[in-house]
């Protein structure tokens, strides 16, 4: 049986008891990409020859790390247990903390999920994050314990865990092994009895939801949406209801994964269309999408935009490639709409930009894209927050950038953004974690056990999580520990900024904001950091932190004792001039500060700045 | 000593060796089955007649027999690459004709036929005045042996320079203070004092990166570099060149060709050259295989595997590597002349400021504490 016969009007609406709609939520590395794998094996949609790793994630990057990013979306027909032909549609979630916005909008697309917990490593923070959202949807929950085939695995224990620290029915937790396949027809099984059908009218107006958008170089912009009520066709006029911008719909399709063409698409159904929508910014996600003559009566409520919440400076190396950059970030600016950026010059690294990221991980992502995909190298100044600066006059400005500060004598106090942190650590290392929250300035909220983990909440000022605070936590708990995140408001600080001077030159692409408290240790890691990664010289050069003109912290940097070469003869001047040559190509890769070069690694080191 | 230009030399290798030192990077090969010198003599004739067609008529100032190691050549076979080479440029009494020698007794039985043959200046490489380091380098003899042969050298040739290699692993400043003054006794007015330096290619190489050998640091390398530079400088051998030290007129001639930036002619396995025709400046360097030059020198009368024009910018870098190794110094006009452009003004007086070089007129050489830092210099003066 072929559920949805083109030309059958309104067919959907008599199958919807036969569609059923669901996410995947877990923690990176516990599995989600391989049961995704198995479960589109399972229905047939892929060839052998086709099927590759983890074949929802199309970006590179994606692959490498484990993670995804975009929303991808797969429509499976499974014939189950009870003899009937039923219409999967499986929405992929990014697992970030920097993607917390796309999960939302993926959710809201969906009835239930399937929560996957790896059955050795337990519940993690994430995992509570997304699941909350899940629940917050309204969605069913249908428990996975994955790699139940290790010799590790305790799926009992994590049972119950999930019961304790989720506070869900995990009685009916489906027992799996991703990797080889055992239990996944169960988890088929499972989705079709215990996740609801969608509801909609398919006589109603069209009312559908804008869950993401991207830039395809074939297509155009593509429109992945998620039907409620009515039906979406092939030349019809659709409006988006919060930009008020008509289009007519040029084509209408589903993925399984490849696109495939419809001639429309009805209620409970996930599937993309493409108009003439000229850039992805045109469309806002979480919109509604609705008939341009027989409009819905109420739009659906939407989302909030995502917000940078992390800024950056990015600069060409080669000052030659300035032109090279500006189109790489318009063309992922193209498919992103959460990346932000605006042209800004530095004396030291001169012109360049200012960007605006979800989170360092996205910050991380789009560096590695831009050198890998359009091969440009860049350097990265250290990552900013948002400040709000009050000033004696009465006027507040955002300030994105410490090179920006204004003059100290004009302003009244500063404020910086608060984050309320969830983190979830096996109860061994729950000191370090303390130790690690209360040096960042935190305050804690909460603290409760569940077996032997423990979920700490603490309030921490950004600024002191977006430099490395992700990559302590998993090296003092050795990886155990995870972690989430929200922004809760703006608190006054005692902020100052800190300039670091190399050889007397003040380099204000080092520069940065930081508690006053906070300040003379941060200078002190900072001036030893540098004094490693700049190459002695042949003077002496001291290395200085200063606020305010006031010097917090030195280190000097002895000069080149010997640097000469014992034997030079007739045979040796090739090799020599080449060494030369060599060194001139080197050179593109530092930066010149008064006498001083200064390698790229130093920029970029100052991202990641370890406190031992 | 030609004293109207950087003269013109003729390089010949000779690339066999008993055994290889751990820390040598030079072209040498071990032939336990022997080799034939005299058939390898001609084939080095043969490659001197085609680089004498390129180069074309020179007032030859030196020849110079490197290696490998030289004193492994029968007289005879010496003798024969020497008529070659007087017969293709002329070699006059005033020319200076240089082996590399090591000192061992066997080696040393050959000093007088060598002198015969024309040889008039010898480079004996003694490398230590300690047995145990001695045998820690590879090399082939003793202590006594090698003050003997030196002294035998001292004794046939007019001119002998006395080689050392310092900086060794462990060497304290005491230890080398003690053995350097010891060998300017020996000492007849040329001494060559390399510091140790780790090459790819070499055992030592391997052994370093494995983290079983030590070499003196930075610091300490500094420490004995100065000390060896006030030590022979109060026994009135004057440091010339960044290792060479010697008393007036007693320079390696030959040596002074190459960092003067002059011609010369490359005969043999992995020889170089520099080679100025009318239009160009060509750098020139052979096969390194011993019996694959040997066969390639008999089909196509030489073995060259590069032959490169050198762009002027390419010339300027040789020029400043070379030139600043000597106290002497580059001149500037002659920079220009080679580059087609000149140093900026801010860029040396920024060094002068810093002690690092001294300009007077023409010529910009290194001061002592540069000379230290040689290759951040020449980076600097070369706008890198």
């Amino acid at each position: 049986m072929t559920p949805w016969p083109a030309n059958a009007k309104h067919a959907a609406m008599t199958d919807l008891s036969h569609i059923r709609n669901f996410s995947i939520i877990a923690h990176i590395d516990h599995g989600k990409s391989t049961l995704a794998d198995r479960i589109i094996q399972l229905c047939g949609n892929v060839s052998d020859r086709e099927m590759k790793d983890q074949i929802l994630d199309s970006m590179d990057i994606e692959r490498e790390r484990g993670i995804t990013i975009k929303a991808n979306t797969v429509r499976l027909e499974y014939k189950a247990k009870d003899g009937k032909q039923y219409v999967l549609n499986l929405i992929d979630t990014p697992g970030h903390v920097d993607f917390a916005y796309e999960v939302n909008r993926s959710l809201a697309a969906c009835e239930g999920s399937l929560l996957v917990v790896d059955a050795s490593q337990g519940v993690e923070a994430q995992t509570l994050a997304n699941v909350y959202q899940a629940i917050n949807n309204h969605h069913e929950i249908v428990p996975v314990l994955n790699k139940v085939d290790l010799p590790a695995a305790e799926p009992e224990r994590v049972r119950q865990q999930i019961e304790d620290v989720i506070g869900i029915d995990a009685s009916g937790a489906v027992p799996i092994s991703a990797k080889t396949g055992i239990g996944v027809p169960d988890v088929l099984e499972a989705i079709v009895n215990l996740l609801p059908p969608p509801k909609g009218d398919a006589t109603a107006p069209l009312k559908a939801l804008l869950v993401d958008s991207w830039y395809d170089s074939y297509l155009g912009v593509v429109v992945l949406v998620r039907i409620i009520d009515g039906e979406l066709k092939k030349g019809q006029r659709i409006k988006l209801m919060s930009t008020d911008a008509h289009y007519l719909v040029e084509r209408v399709g589903v993925f399984r994964p490849k696109q495939e063409m419809r001639a429309s698409l009805g209620p409970g159904e996930i599937g993309f269309f493409t108009g003439s929508i000229k850039q992805v910014a045109d469309t806002r996600v979480g919109d509604t999408v609705t008939d341009e003559k027989r409009e819905c009566v109420e739009a659906l409520p939407g989302f909030k935009p995502a917000q940078p919440v992390v800024f950056a400076g990015f600069f060409p190396v080669d000052a030659s490639k300035f032109e090279d950059l500006r189109e790489a970030m318009g063309k992922l600016r193209l498919n992103d709409a959460s990346f932000s950026y605006e042209m800004e010059t530095s004396a030291a690294l001169g012109f360049g930009f200012r960007c605006g990221f979800l989170g360092l991980l996205h910050l991380e992502i789009i560096r590695e894209r831009i050198e890998r995909e359009f091969n440009v190298d860049i350097i990265t100044t250290a990552p900013s927050v948002i400040y709000h600066i009050n000033m004696r006059d009465g006027t507040q400005m955002e300030m994105h950038n410490p090179a920006d500060m204004p003059d100290v004598m004009q302003i009244d106090n500063i404020e910086e953004p608060w984050i309320e942190a969830t983190i979830l650590v096996p109860d061994e290392y729950l000191g370090t974690v303390l130790k690690l929250c209360e040096d960042r300035r935190g305050r804690q909220k909460q603290l409760t056990y569940a077996g032997s983990r423990a979920m700490v909440v603490y309030n921490l000022p950004l600024n002191e999580v977006v430099f490395d605070f992700y990559d302590r936590l998993k090296s003092v708990t050795r990886g155990y520990a995870s972690f989430d995140y929200h922004i809760t408001g703006y608190e006054q600080g005692d902020l100052v900024r800190m300039g670091i001077l190399v050889n007397a030159e003040p380099v204000d692409a080092l520069s940065m904001v930081v508690h006053r408290a906070r300040a003379e240790q941060r200078g002190r890691v900072m001036c030893e950091k540098l004094k490693d990664l700049i190459p002695r010289h042949m003077f002496q050069i001291p290395i200085q932190a200063s606020i305010g003109g006031k010097i917090v912290a030195r280190e000097t940097l002895s000069a080149l004792r010997k640097d000469v070469t014992a034997k030079c003869y007739g045979g040796d001047i090739s090799r020599k001039r080449k060494l030369l040559d060599k060194q001139k190509e080197g050179k593109k890769k530092m930066r010149q500060f008064g006498k001083v070069e200064i390698p790229q690694e130093a920029f970029i080191a100052a991202l990641k700045m370890d406190e031992n | 000593m030609n004293t109207s230009g950087p003269g013109f030399g003729v390089y010949v290798h000779w690339p066999f060796c008993k055994a290889k030192c751990p820390y040598c990077d030079f072209n040498s090969h071990v032939r336990h089955g022997g080799v034939d010198a005299m058939d390898f003599a001609q084939g080095l004739a043969q490659e001197l007649k085609y680089m004498r067609a390129l180069c074309g008529p020179r007032t030859l100032d030196s020849v110079f027999f490197g290696g490998g190691t030289p004193s492994l050549m029968p007289p005879q076979a010496v003798d024969y690459v020497l008529r070659a080479i007087d017969e293709l440029w002329g070699l006059g009494d005033l020319a200076e004709v240089t082996l590399e020698a090591n000192p061992t007794s066997i080696e040393a039985e050959n000093f007088k036929g060598y002198r015969a043959a024309g040889v008039n200046r010898v480079s004996v490489g003694v490398q230590a005045l300690d047995d145990a380091d001695l045998a820690k380098l590879g090399r082939q003899h003793s202590v006594e042996e090698a003050l003997a042969a030196f002294r035998l050298a001292r004794d046939i040739f007019p001119r002998v320079s006395f080689d050392l290699i310092y900086a060794r692993p462990g060497q304290s400043l005491a230890a080398w203070q003690a053995e350097l003054a010891r060998a300017l006794e020996e000492a007849a007015g040329h001494m060559s004092l390399y510091q140790l330096t780790i090459e790819p290619g070499t055992a030592y190489h391997d052994l370093f990166h494995a983290g079983k050998l030590t070499i003196p640091d930075d610091d300490h390398a500094a420490a004995l570099f100065e000390l060896t530079q006030e030590m022979t400088q109060a026994a009135g051998l004057r440091a010339y060149e960044v290792s060479n030290h010697a008393l007036p007129g007693q320079e390696s001639r030959h040596n002074l060709i190459y960092w003067r930036y002059g011609d010369y002619a490359g005969a043999g396995p992995g020889a170089h050259g520099r080679i100025t025709t009318p239009e160009h400046k060509l750098a020139l360097s052979t096969l390194k295989d011993p019996e694959g030059w040997r066969q390639a020198v008999a089909k196509q009368g030489h073995a060259l595997v590069e032959s490169n024009v050198l762009s002027a910018c390419d010339q300027g870098f040789e020029y400043l590597i070379m030139g600043l190794r000597l106290t002497e110094g580059i001149s500037l006009n002659r920079y220009a002349r080679l580059t087609g452009q000149s140093i900026p003004k801010d860029r040396m007086a920024a060094l002068v400021e810093e002690g690092m070089i001294t300009h007077h007129d023409d010529m910009v050489a290194a001061t002592p504490a540069g000379r230290r830092l040689l290759n951040a210099l020449i980076a600097r003066l070369a706008g890198i």
